[in-house]
């Protein structure tokens, strides 16, 4: 149930994230999720697109640095502490955690983390085992 | 005022007569006591007794840097060891470092050509010489030092650093000559502006400087913040040290100490000595030295020489200041920093593209080195922290290799320029070739 994640490193320069989706813009991807971590030289996009195998030939085709990593999509109550149930099953299971980001499903009008634990299938695991729901790649390609 | 009239004011038929004379002798003494030497010479069908006049000095082969790298540590000792009495290194920053030796005999010609220099600055006995540069393997700090000890002034042994106390002691001792680079002569002016003290807190008379390239800006610069003149020093640790050529005060050019060192000036490419006045590559012969003689030393500094007479009375040739080097070596803070260097310590981290750039500033007046890579696939993570993981580590080779901290820059792959042939690999931003 893990869902693939590009990252693409950016120089910290005026124009390079602009470039880099454009490339993804021009072959028609649709981006579903992504966040920025930015340091004073430079920078990682992480994005969620379907299709991301083809997405990463194409952005190395046009000399980006891409990763392909793995992050696990998780239901949450859209209300206050919805994060922190989830959060707290990681920590129970003492599962350490390198980066989230969240965004809303509109059409299933729904919360959804993305996480990325430092051990995934442990993750994965646990979140399971507490009844939290975890959703499938598919589903998050084409919400 | 000349420390050694009598030799800084010799006719020129009289300087050639005694070049020509040490010439022979330090060709035949090298010839019999040093093998390297016995070997190129006979290579190249030459014997000490051709060399009948100054220009015959052309039949000899030239010693490079990588022939005296060869000879690491003593191959190119004169002498047996019990007779050197003190060595110094280059900083080693291409390979092996190449060692210099002295015996007693070379050191007081050291501390002689100093005393000429220093005595050019209008240093006497009443000094107190603050000495800025490094004691250690380097061979700035020892070279001032003999020479100021010489003359018999008061010699402050600080080397560089301790900024702060710099000020402190040169204000309360009243220092009267200050030693230093020019951008770490402009770093202490600034911190002595922060500090509140003032050109009339000091007592400076003149300012030596030298071991890096500069500016006429730079010396105007460190003139107005010191309010003493600023007289430039040449010379380098193969030959000997600082004290190979001085300025004198009238600032226009530094006078060869041509008694004891034989210059030419060379066209690199075709290695076909050149006239008086044409700009080309430094090529010196020690004629006096007994630890280690070194003849036709190819030094890779551009400049050119001029024998007209100088109005300080001195006829010694004059060469002009260092415009240029004709490798693609970098001085950062006095350091000789090689493109090479920067690039062996890059091969040491697996999946490393081979393109980058190095860059070199002087915001603050002290030099930076910025060391562009490009990234990689098998270089990138998700991680910020092990990128930053991956950064530190390719400045801490380089830091390892140089000597110097640098800071690593990641980019983009295939965002570094290519060109056809020779790569642009350095970006010296310093702006110190402009006269």
């Amino acid at each position: 149930m893990k869902i693939k994640q590009l990252s693409i490193f950016l120089e910290n320069k005026k124009g390079r994230m602009r470039n880099a989706l454009d490339v993804l813009s021009d072959a028609g991807f649709n981006i579903r999720a992504l966040s920025i971590a930015d340091t004073s030289d430079f920078g990682i996009l992480r994005l969620i697109v379907p299709e991301p195998d083809k997405a990463q030939s194409i952005l190395e085709d046009n000399n980006f640095v891409v990763k392909m990593g793995y992050v696990i999509a998780v239901e949450m109550s859209d209300q206050p502490g919805g994060l922190s149930t989830i959060l707290g099953i990681l920590d129970d299971s003492d599962i350490n955690l390198d980066y989230l980001y969240a965004f809303v499903d509109e059409k299933e009008e729904r919360a959804i983390v993305l996480l990325h634990p430092e051990d995934i299938n442990a993750g994965v695991k646990a979140l399971e085992k507490s009844g939290a729901i975890v959703i499938p790649p598919e589903d998050v390609y084409n919400w | 005022m000349m420390w050694n009239e009598e030799v800084e004011s010799k006719s020129r038929e009289e300087m050639k007569k005694l070049q020509l004379e040490r010439l022979q002798a330090v060709v035949k003494y090298a010839y019999e006591n040093v093998p390297y030497y016995k070997k190129r010479f006979d290579e190249q069908g030459v014997k000490p007794e051709d060399i009948k006049t100054l220009e015959d000095i052309q039949k000899l082969p030239f010693t490079t840097k990588d022939d005296l790298r060869a000879a690491y540590p003593f191959g190119m000792f004169a002498v047996p060891q019990k007779e050197i009495v003190e060595v110094h290194t280059s900083s080693g920053t291409t390979g092996k470092p190449t060692v210099s030796g002295y015996t007693r005999k070379d050191l007081e010609t050291w501390s002689e050509v100093m005393a000429r220099g220093l005595t050019m600055f209008g240093v006497d006995e009443d000094d107190i010489i603050q000495n800025t540069h490094g004691y250690g393997l380097f061979t700035g700090g020892f070279g001032v030092h003999y020479g100021a000890q010489n003359i018999g002034a008061t010699v402050i042994p600080i080397s560089t650093g301790q900024t702060r106390r710099q000020i402190e002691i040169m204000k309360d001792f009243q220092t009267s000559v200050l030693i230093v680079t020019p951008s770490y002569g402009l770093y202490l002016a600034e911190v002595a502006e922060e500090e509140g003290v003032t050109p009339d807190d000091l007592n400076l008379k003149s300012i030596g400087f030298g071991a890096e390239m500069w500016t006429e800006e730079m010396r105007q610069e460190l003139q107005k913040r010191f309010n003493a003149p600023a007289y430039n020093i040449y010379g380098l640790t193969e030959i000997m040290g600082p004290g190979i050529a001085l300025e004198c005060p009238v600032q226009d050019g530094l006078h060869v100490m041509e008694d004891h060192f034989y210059p030419e000036i060379i066209d690199s490419e075709t290695q076909e000595v050149l006239d008086d006045g044409e700009k080309g590559e430094l090529v010196l012969t020690n004629l006096t030295r007994e630890g280690m003689p070194i003849i036709r030393f190819r030094t890779k500094d551009v400049t050119s020489l001029q024998r007209n007479s100088c109005s300080c009375g001195r006829t010694m040739v004059k060469m002009d200041r260092i415009t240029g080097r004709t490798d693609d070596m970098l001085k950062i803070r006095g350091v000789a920093v090689f493109p090479s260097q920067i690039e062996k310590a890059l091969l040491k981290m697996d999946g490393i593209e081979p393109h980058y750039q190095i860059i070199a500033t002087r915001p603050h007046h002290l030099d930076e080195l910025e060391v562009r890579v490009e990234t990689s696939p098998n270089l990138f993570s998700d991680e910020v922290k092990e990128l930053v993981g991956i950064k530190k580590k390719i400045e801490g080779y380089i830091h390892n290799e140089i000597g110097l901290r640098v800071k690593v820059t990641l980019v983009e792959p295939k965002t570094l320029p290519r060109s056809e042939g020779k790569a642009v690999r350095v970006i010296d931003k310093r702006e110190l070739n402009s006269d």
